[in-house]
């Protein structure tokens, strides 16, 4: 007979303190438990349901490069970082999936929207399906998308739609964290070698072309913040200037840096004249209050006559690389009909 | 050559160190220790700790891949929980005085090993729930008893370990357990990961008793509480009646209850397979090294930004206490 100091391997786990309430599928609460789900009265259902997707797309999407950073981010500290900003995320995107299948009435589940729809159904802004080529790419996108997404849901906690605000109230605490935590690390690269300033300069030059379609209201987001339920974006805009502009400042980032104006001029070497007379531009226009701030809006104002300019994807026009993502999302999920996970 | 400590203490401190052990207190990090015990801690520790990194792999895979968002976001948290693990068990080997980048540097040149269990790949979805049931599984068995270390700081870093570990179990074989139900496909899957994982499993114990050559000094110090084929048995022993309320059969046709030893008997295990493995010649061994290196190369100049910040601030601050020059 094999003497051991315990009958069961997991008796003894619980030998420090009290609770034994570990166990799988105990201890939890539904997290939007006490939230009205009602629908709210006199709103355009698709339209809901629609901007539901808008919002649960863009957490779903950012929340899927995230996890492909895992095992192999530059320290144990960041995997685990990251790998808790995807969770936050893929839990908003499921609440929200959710909230607009019950608010269309369509059936969809969180699962048959994430797996079954195609590419130009998803509505998620382009920015967050882009790749990264290294952390500093990831992190100079991570910081712009958490300023944009924090702005979004703070206002989002008085919308009409009870469960869209309980998502936001949620969510706002969380997407705090991923925006201090992506905001240190622009600080870090940006002032730490300068191997490590030109990657993240590189990084928030890449998303240029993709930062207008931010600010841009889509008709049903224009609906839905006429009938009290979406953010103002223009106000949405106002706030994430301002924390771009306080993190560059504090590592003395060009705020321009995000335009696609300048990125295409730095690239043909044609900075100098050319860009003092865009930068006089853009202060003349967007007035004198502010320096740094002019120039900021008028980098995003210049990008929105760029190239990228033209669609976007809250009409589900997505790059090449939302095509790969979803390879990889979804083949799994199309490949068992009838299964149950 | 003594250390200062071994001279400062001299006999009285093993005499201390050996009567805790005797009465089974815990050693803790400044207390005196035998330079043997201290070396065997951070080889098991460290070894452990690669270990949950390189366990990181075959499952991490599955993460964007996975078949439902409920899963996913189970699977992604459990990934997590592997590096969380990672992280107290660095922790606990640097209050041996050991460093973590040394530590990682032995890694990735192979100095030091991991658990050889993940040089196996993880094929399918069903590995998924596979992994979380038979692999877990024998990591709980070997580990729970670990919460009893005489090593403070690794017991307490196994205990909490180990509820985690066993959480995930339960989530593997919950998965199975709906695979099971589901369509023909998920039941061929489950039976093919089960006959895949099985005997790696039962691998992890290590050796045979009798060609465990530290075993018996280990169990002595209190760091290793239970022999290798006595875990083992413990496992199959555990593994068999839920094999059955899976509805699975495991690839062992040895396998029966014996009434008069009380346990279940078992086949050989290829022991020649496990020292290839080991010795880097598994399916992934080079793949799990390289993928590894690799992420350790390319955060490099992550790694050296944040020093050369640091150190800068570090500066700044020095210079605002010193106040300005007069």
């Amino acid at each position: 007979m094999i003497a051991m100091g315990f009958d069961n391997v997991y008796e003894s786990i619980g030998e420090d303190n009290d609770d034994r309430h570990w166990a799988f599928g105990t201890g939890f609460s539904e997290t939007l438990s006490g939230v009205e789900q009602s629908l709210p009265i006199g709103i355009d259902v698709n339209d809901l349901a629609a901007y539901c997707l808008m919002l649960g797309d863009d957490a779903l999407v950012m929340s899927h490069r995230l996890q492909e950073w895992v095992a192999r981010a530059p320290e144990l500290e960041e995997e685990t970082a990251l790998a808790n900003i995807a969770l936050d995320l893929l839990g908003q995107a499921r609440l929200l999936l959710t909230r607009a299948g019950v608010v269309a009435g369509s059936g969809m589940t969180e699962d048959t929207y994430a797996f079954f729809r195609d590419e130009n159904e998803f509505l998620n802004v382009r920015l967050a399906e882009l790749t990264d080529a290294d952390f500093g790419a990831l992190m100079a996108r991570l910081f712009v998308f958490s300023s944009w997404r924090l702005a979004i849901l703070k206002r989002l906690r008085a919308s009409k739609d009870q469960v869209v605000a309980a998502v936001a109230s949620k969510g706002a605490k969380e997407i705090t964290y991923h925006r201090d935590y992506a905001a240190q690390w622009v600080v870090r690269l940006a002032d730490g070698t300068d191997e490590s300033r030109s990657r993240i300069v590189a990084g928030l030059c890449a998303l240029s072309p993709f930062i207008s379609e931010l600010f841009t209201a889509s008709a049903v987001e224009q609906r839905m913040l006429y009938a009290g339920v979406a953010a103002d974006l223009a106000d949405v805009r106002t706030e994430v200037v301002g924390v771009l502009l306080e993190v560059f400042s504090e590592v003395e980032l060009e705020p321009q840096v995000l335009g696609a104006g300048y990125c295409a001029l730095s690239a043909r070497g044609g900075l100098g004249g050319e860009l003092d007379s865009i930068r006089s531009q853009m202060m003349g226009e967007h007035g004198s209050g502010s320096g740094r701030e002019g120039i900021l809006m008028g980098a995003i104002a210049l990008a929105e006559m760029g190239e990228h300019g033209s669609g976007s994807g809250r009409e589900g026009i997505h790059t090449k690389a939302m095509v790969e993502l979803l390879g990889d999302l979804q083949s799994l999920a199309r490949s068992y009909p009838g299964a149950t996970w | 050559m003594p250390t200062s400590n071994e001279i400062d203490c001299g006999f009285e401190a093993q005499d201390s160190f050996d009567a805790a052990i005797e009465d089974h207190k815990r050693i803790e990090p400044r207390d005196w220790m035998p330079e043997g015990y201290r070396k065997t801690l951070v080889r098991q520790i460290a070894q452990h700790a690669h270990s949950e990194i390189i366990g990181m792999q075959p499952e991490g895979y599955w993460i964007t891949r996975a078949p439902s968002l409920r899963r996913k976001a189970i699977l992604l948290a459990k990934v997590q929980d592997e590096a969380g693990h990672g992280m107290y068990l660095y922790s606990a080997v640097e209050t041996l005085g050991a460093d973590r980048a040394e530590l990682t540097r032995k890694l990735i040149d192979g100095t030091q090993k991991y658990s050889s269990i993940f040089n196996y790949p993880a094929l399918s979805y069903a590995d998924v729930g596979v992994i979380g049931w038979l692999v877990d599984g024998a990591a709980i068995c070997n580990q729970v008893p670990l919460c009893r270390s005489s090593y403070g700081p690794y017991a307490r870093a196994m205990i909490r370990i180990c509820k985690e570990e066993s959480f995930h179990q339960r989530q593997g074989y919950e998965l199975l357990m709906t695979m099971m139900s589901g369509t023909q496909a998920q039941r061929d899957m489950v039976a093919d990961a089960t006959n895949r994982w099985w005997w790696p499993s039962l691998m992890m114990f290590g050796p045979p008793d009798g060609e465990s050559p530290n075993s018996a000094q280990s169990m002595r110090w209190g760091i290793k509480r239970h022999t290798n084929d006595e875990l083992r048995q413990r496992f199959v022993d555990m593994c068999v009646p839920q094999a059955e309320a899976l509805g699975v059969s495991l690839p062992d046709p040895d396998l029966r209850w014996n009434p008069e030893r009380g346990h279940y008997d078992f086949g050989a295990i290829d022991w020649e397979e496990f020292r290839q493995v080991v010795a880097g010649n598994g399916p992934c061994n080079l793949e799990r090294l390289r993928n590894r290196k690799k992420a350790h190369e390319e955060g490099a100049w992550v790694r050296d930004a944040a020093m050369a910040y640091e150190k800068k601030r570090a500066g700044a601050a020095s210079v605002a206490t010193s106040g300005p020059p007069r």
